[in-house]
């Protein structure tokens, strides 16, 4: 049980990823965008934090470097949601100080596995 | 999953929307990096989301789009006419797969095939050489990595984590507990680099492990656990077995821990420790944040339309119960007068309760009225929407016929219930089809005329009284009307003799089975009429003219209702009822003068109006009322136009007009001919709507009925 922010502009893929670990027991904030999940982070704490990369106003990357550059969230995990295959673009995620990614497409049971995978 | 795919369909066609309009606003040349950015994010949303629910054909179709734009994006490739064409008509192929998979029914394969065909020519740099029968073979599968062996494989692991680690977010403890749920794991901790307590830095990690991993293991799945810190660690992996060897795994190694736990309670980072600034310093210089250039978009919820109408349908009740109120206030205070000379003492008091309960009502009543037109609102959209379909049918269909056009675009904000907008796009296309197609004249043509060379189609749309007016105008070669009065009369539609003004000729066109056209064109002919459209656009309850000028243009006029919900009506009485007449029918009401009223053909009575001549139909002969009187002497007569020709139905008596909130007859009773719905009144009573066109209808069949019989 962890109190999880979701941020992504896509609703679906934010009802999917948040039905899903609410199903996992989790506790779940959603985000439309990183303006709006670096503003969540900042009024609340939260176990992780799982980001789209691409987004309007601020992409996840840009949302994973505000988030390190903020006292709480420095060991806080954060994955990224991509859908680059290339280690190029997912290094990217990396440099800006994310815990790792999960690559789209995934399944419920791979994102519920990778979760608990960062939350130990 | 099912239950997410309503929204993401929905956001895949808005996606797909979005990168139409952007590819049509997208230079030849450079390319504004906006823009293909924009394009790119909604390929790329679409891609993630088809993937994530299933959709793996059109994720593996946005791919190729999304590559493309990708390398366009970053300027390695030129943004070609061809490639903008390309991903346009790859647009559509996306749109159609995507309904099949909504819609659970084939895609036509091979054309997913061509197209991308086409797009992966682009990419390997056969621009154009591609042709369409050169179908490509189905697009590749990575295939996933498979255990190399059945059987059990022993592995050493060397683990020297960067001190940096942890910075990331991520934890050892983590990849030793996933490798242990993998097979039998050993671990041993190498304790060289700890520093003494006082050098210690509590967020770096010291510390580096070996590890023996047994199990039903390849290199791959090891690799997959220390994948996220690949660059933030030494690692090795080596097979400690050159073959597949036995099942039973290998005795402990000494100086062996045997589970990681011991040593992660040791080194669990502390998250309260002071900041430090090198993350920040960390960044990338590539990412840049990516500033929209369009207005931000108003924030919005998504909501069934189910539970819109019945919040609307709630209060439709309200505005019901208020004005029963407001009649009730009414009659209070009629009756307070009557009475007010008999018990002056009481009479105040009650003078006083009344004056109270007329500000309430007062009140209740400009309450009620602002929620209505707030709800009203709710289902109300920017004809943006149907707008937004016009410029790629323009680039389109200006292609196809080699013309030159500029689409200008106005009012696209004005908005209009979405129940009419949903249905008025289909007539419009095939008003700005016909535009494009006989209206506006080939280059040449235009400059042997003295015009320009381009033609102007305008998309026009405002509010005026309760309406919302939509024109479409062109600058084109204008209505022959000539050919439109041979035409009309070779059809029989209009007869030789007839006098008729220029507007009367144009709006001939939409007579039904009119068509001027002698070549039914790819473009704008399949058979279907202007009548169709007109059609469409009466059965909304709205109405459709042209005005035009030979050699200078056309305008079409859309008139349309804001809402389907409410109605502008006249209270009629005909026997013991109360009817709703809408407004939008009536040219006017009069009193009968009998010297013009005139009996032709047996039993049909017309009356001379002005200076045309229109039936007379009684109301209550249609519902099959006996009748008080032949003498229709002083009676009123609600003047309604049909199809654009009038007729005067006779009514026993005239009531205000009012809005009312309109209640389906069909789905809660069954269909009438003569009544388009019902509304309820003030006084509680229910009422019903008049279908005007319905009412002509049984009228006529009364009559022939009786010349039969006659």
């Amino acid at each position: 049980m962890a109190r999880i922010l979701v941020v992504d502009d896509s609703a679906s893929m934010r009802q999917m990823v948040a039905f899903t670990l609410k199903g996992g027991g989790h506790d779940i904030v959603e985000a439309a965008d990183g303006v709006e999940g670096l503003a969540c982070a900042k009024n609340g704490s939260f176990n992780a934090v799982i980001t789209d990369v691409n987004m309007p106003n601020m992409d996840g990357i840009t949302l994973t470097k505000e988030l390190r550059a903020l006292p709480n969230y420095r060991f806080v995990p954060i994955l990224t949601l991509t859908t680059e295959a290339s280690t190029e673009k997912k290094m990217a995620g990396k440099a800006a100080g994310a815990t790792g990614w999960l690559v789209k497409p995934f399944n419920p049971d791979q994102l519920l596995a990778t979760v608990k995978k960062v939350l130990g | 999953m099912s239950q997410f795919h309503e929204a993401f369909f929905e956001e895949s066609f808005e996606g797909l929307e979005i990168m139409e309009s952007e590819l049509l606003e997208l230079d030849v040349g450079e390319g504004d990096v906006e823009i293909i950015n924009t394009i790119f994010r909604a390929a790329h949303s679409i891609k993630g989301g088809a993937g994530t629910f299933g959709f793996m054909n059109v994720s593996e179709f946005t791919h190729v789009m999304e590559t493309l734009l990708d390398e366009m994006r970053d300027g390695s490739r030129e943004v070609t006419q061809f490639a903008v064409d390309s991903l346009l008509l790859s647009v559509d192929v996306l749109r159609t797969m995507l309904e099949a998979a909504r819609d659970k029914t084939d895609v036509d394969e091979e054309m997913v095939a061509m197209r991308y065909a086409v797009l992966d020519g682009i990419l390997k740099n056969e621009e154009g050489s591609v042709s369409a029968t050169e179908v490509a073979a189905e697009p590749e599968v990575v295939s996933s990595d498979q255990p190399a062996s059945d059987g059990m494989s022993r592995w050493k692991i060397e683990f020297a984590p960067h001190a940096d680690l942890l910075m990331t977010g991520n934890d050892p403890v983590r990849m030793f507990r996933a490798l242990s749920e993998m097979g039998e794991l050993a671990v041993s901790v190498d304790l060289d680099k700890l520093q003494p307590l006082a050098e210690l830095t509590p967020e770096d990690l010291y510390l580096a492990w070996e590890m023996t991993l047994t199990g039903k293991v390849t290199e791959a799945d090891i690799s997959e656990v220390f994948e996220w810190v690949e660059d933030e660690c030494d690692l090795t992996i080596t097979s400690l077995t050159s073959e597949t060897v036995s099942a039973t795994p290998a005795p402990a190694p000494e100086l062996l821990a045997s589970i990681a736990e011991d040593t992660a309670s040791n080194i669990e980072p502390a998250s309260t420790a002071a900041p430090v600034s090198a993350v920040a310093g960390n960044a990338p210089a590539n990412t840049k944040t990516k500033a929209t250039k369009k207005p931000v978009e108003a924030a919005s919820i998504r909501v069934g339309i189910d539970k819109v109408d019945e919040l609307i349908n709630l209060v439709g009740e309200l505005v019901i119960t208020q004005s029963m109120l407001d009649q009730a206030g009414e009659d209070l205070e009629a009756n307070a007068e009557a009475s007010s000379n008999y018990d002056s003492e009481a009479s105040k008091a009650n003078a006083e309760i009344l004056l109270r309960l007329s500000k309430g009502l007062a009140q209740l009543e400009r309450n009620t009225r602002e929620l209505q037109e707030s709800v009203m609102r709710i289902r109300m959209l920017p004809i943006s929407f149907v707008f937004s379909r016009m410029p790629r049918l323009v680039h389109d269909l200006s292609s196809k016929l080699t013309k030159k056009i500029e689409l200008v675009v106005s009012g696209e904000e004005t908005e209009l219930d979405k129940t009419v907008m949903e249905k008025i796009g289909d007539p419009m296309v095939h008003l700005v089809r016909n535009a494009l197609d006989h209206g506006i004249e080939t280059p040449d043509v235009r400059l042997a005329a003295g015009k320009g060379e381009t033609g102007t189609l305008t998309l026009n749309a405002f509010h005026q009284g309760g309406n919302i007016v939509i024109e479409i105008k062109d600058d084109g070669a204008g209505i022959n009307k000539a050919k439109v009065l041979a035409k009309a009369v070779e059809k029989g539609v209009v007869s030789p003799g007839d006098d008729l003004s220029d507007d009367e000729i144009n709006n001939l066109i939409f007579a039904p089975g009119f068509s001027t056209a002698e070549v039914v064109s790819d473009v704008s002919g399949r058979g279907v009429g202007m009548d169709v459209v007109k059609t469409s656009i009466l059965s909304l309850g709205g109405s459709v003219s042209v005005k035009s000028e030979e050699g200078k243009g056309s305008t079409f006029t859309i008139r349309l209702p804001l809402t389907l919900a409410i109605l502008d009506g006249q209270l009629v009485t005909v026997g013991n009822e109360s009817y709703v007449i809408p407004l939008i029918t009536i040219i006017e009401s009069l009193q009968v003068d009998r010297k013009y009223i005139n009996q032709v053909a047996g039993k049909a009575e017309v009356y001379k109006l002005r200076e045309h001549y229109i039936p007379i139909i009684r109301a209550r002969e249609v519902f099959g009322l006996p009748t008080e009187k032949r003498d229709l002497h002083e009676s009123l007569m609600v003047v309604v136009e049909v199809d654009g020709t009038p007729a005067g139905i006779i009514v026993d008596g005239l009531e205000g007009q009012q809005q009312v909130v309109i209640k389906s007859l069909e789905t809660n009773y069954r269909k009438v001919e003569t009544m388009s719905g019902a509304t309820i009144l003030g006084d509680g009573t229910v009422a019903l709507i008049w279908d005007v066109n319905g009412m002509v209808n049984v009228h006529k069949r009364k009559l022939s009925n009786n010349k039969i019989r006659a």
